[in-house]
């Protein structure tokens, strides 16, 4: 139990100036920018955006310029920062098939319809420093190729679907999604519902939980069925208009999982799907979060539920790096008054095994 | 009543400024030269919008998180009101949105605004998406699979 101090205004003061004069490092070195971190550290803005649930580059970059690089302090700022404003409204739902993609793949057909497109990637790479990089200098832009950026890219999951050995995805006719923001989180939750704690969810949990699935803990045979990344529009209908207008783009990432099942009494085998969805492009997200949507549907497909990845309650409770993060740490503020109490306690039994002790010599002695 | 645009008009109109870097149509209404007054109705308001995913790309909807949206509602003197919703928080870009809006249910300023602005703004995010999609296309792979040949 934690029990309110008083106090220590002056040195909570101090604290927040040397936490600036930190922020600011050697005065010699010239002070970043938003515009900096946005471009050049844009995977972090990606990330901050992702977890911290709220799309604003610049807003995503002033968190990071404010924690220091601390990517979940600065999530934990971006969260804050959202409940300050209005909500206008959802979004009607995205529709990736209409992606400019910067990238696409699939890991399960070679000659997927579009092509393997590889896109900006770290996959492969030798992951040797690059110490070129240490130098500041122009560097070259990025070659082009005779490209149509108005066809639609067609759906791996469509292919499959097609002959039925894909499960198709859930109905779209659910109208509005349930908003974990909204209502709290009742369990058994709806598949929807998981997706968004997930989407919100701490990338390092979701990646150690879906690596678990893969080392055995709940194994569901995993392929790439395709991950995209690139700018879709977002379409929302304003109140006073009436009808659905563009109101921006936005950078996603998503992965379409597709998994093995056995089949059951009623159903034949066929393939089941895992789904991610991250802002930005962070694909290890999108990839960890297919992994454990599918691994949490054990349940529904009848599989046994035997590991983590696969416990709802276990999985939705402890995914949010806020809420660990808050309370964890507040592990640091004065707990005095309760660690007195412990004392109290401890020292109490202590004298009573003590005294025990100590009459069970004398016995023996006297014998 | 004014005449006014379509809604399938209004609809690409809206759409286009929206994604329309704030600074370019800032440029581009200032080219315009004297436009009409507008009464500012709605000052331009920073808010949230659920985006929505759906599963699979295709299926059932879910809330895959918040953007930050501006909104502004203008009038003009001869009663046509604006609307502008722009993504991310730039105040003078949804009021711009907000006047092109209500400017353009006038038939006098209809051609005007679309030549001067709307066609630009799109050929331009034509232009934007042609050379993502091309850098992309030079990422282009065929894989090959090495399979074992017949007796191997």
């Amino acid at each position: 139990m934690y029990v309110a101090v008083k106090g220590g205004e002056t040195a909570i003061a101090h604290s927040l100036d040397l936490v600036a004069d930190k922020r600011r490092g050697d005065r010699d070195v010239p002070e970043l920018s938003l515009d900096q971190i946005d471009q050049q550290l844009g995977l972090a803005v990606d990330r901050v955006m992702t977890e911290g649930s709220c799309y604003d580059r610049t807003l995503a970059a002033l968190a990071i310029k404010q924690a220091r690089g601390d990517l979940i302090e600065a999530i934990f700022l971006l969260r804050a920062y959202r409940t300050t404003l209005p909500r206008f409204g959802a979004s009607e739902p995205l529709d990736t098939t209409r992606m400019v993609a910067e990238r696409r793949i699939s890991s399960t057909f070679k000659d997927v319809p579009g092509g393997q497109v590889l896109g900006p990637t770290y996959d492969y790479t030798h992951r040797l420093l690059d110490f070129s990089l240490a130098a500041a200098g122009e560097r070259a832009e990025a070659p082009i190729a005779p490209a149509d950026a108005t066809h639609a890219l067609p759906r791996v999951g469509d292919i499959l679907q097609r002959d039925g050995l894909l499960e198709p995805p859930p109905s779209r006719n659910h109208g509005e999604a349930r908003d974990l923001t909204r209502d709290p989180l009742v369990l058994p939750a709806s598949r929807p519902l998981r997706l968004q704690n997930l989407a919100r969810g701490d990338e390092g949990f979701l990646l150690a939980l879906g690596y678990s699935t893969q080392r055995g803990y709940g194994n569901n045979h995993p392929f790439v069925g395709e991950i995209r990344y690139g700018h879709v529009p977002v379409s929302f209908v304003p109140e006073e208009l009436g009808f659905a207008i563009e109101i921006g783009e936005i950078d996603v990432t998503e992965c379409d999982m597709v998994n093995q099942f056995a089949g059951s009494h009623d159903v034949p085998p066929q393939f089941t799907r895992g789904y991610g969805l991250a802002f930005g492009h962070a694909e290890r997200k999108a990839m960890a979060m297919a992994l454990v949507d599918r691994a949490l549907r054990a349940e529904e497909l009848g599989e046994a539920v035997t590991s983590p990845a696969q416990d709802e309650e276990f999985v939705l409770a402890h995914s949010d790096n806020v809420e660990a993060s808050g309370f964890v740490q507040h592990l640091k503020l004065p707990h005095y008054v309760d660690f007195q109490s412990e004392l109290v306690v401890v020292r109490a039994l202590r004298a009573e095994v003590e005294k025990r002790l100590e009459q069970a010599a004398l016995a023996q002695a006297a014998e | 009543m004014p005449s006014s645009p379509s809604i399938e008009r209004r609809r690409r109109w809206l759409s286009i400024l929206a994604k329309a870097p704030g600074a370019r149509l800032a440029s581009l209404w200032q080219a315009l030269g004297p436009t009409p007054a507008y009464l500012v109705l709605r000052r331009p308001e920073i808010g949230l919008v659920m985006v929505q995913g759906r599963i699979s790309g295709t299926g059932a909807p879910f809330c895959a998180g918040e953007m930050t949206v501006t909104r502004a509602a203008v009038r003009l003197d001869s009663g046509e009101m604006g609307f502008g919703y722009v993504r991310g928080r730039d105040a003078r870009h949804a009021e711009i949105v907000a006047a092109i809006d209500a400017l353009g249910q006038r038939p006098e300023w209809d051609e005007k605004l679309e030549a001067a602005i709307v066609t630009p703004l799109a050929h331009e995010a034509e232009a934007r998406h042609r050379l993502i999609a091309a850098r992309a296309a030079a990422t282009r792979v065929d894989f090959f699979t090495v399979a074992r040949e017949a007796g191997a």
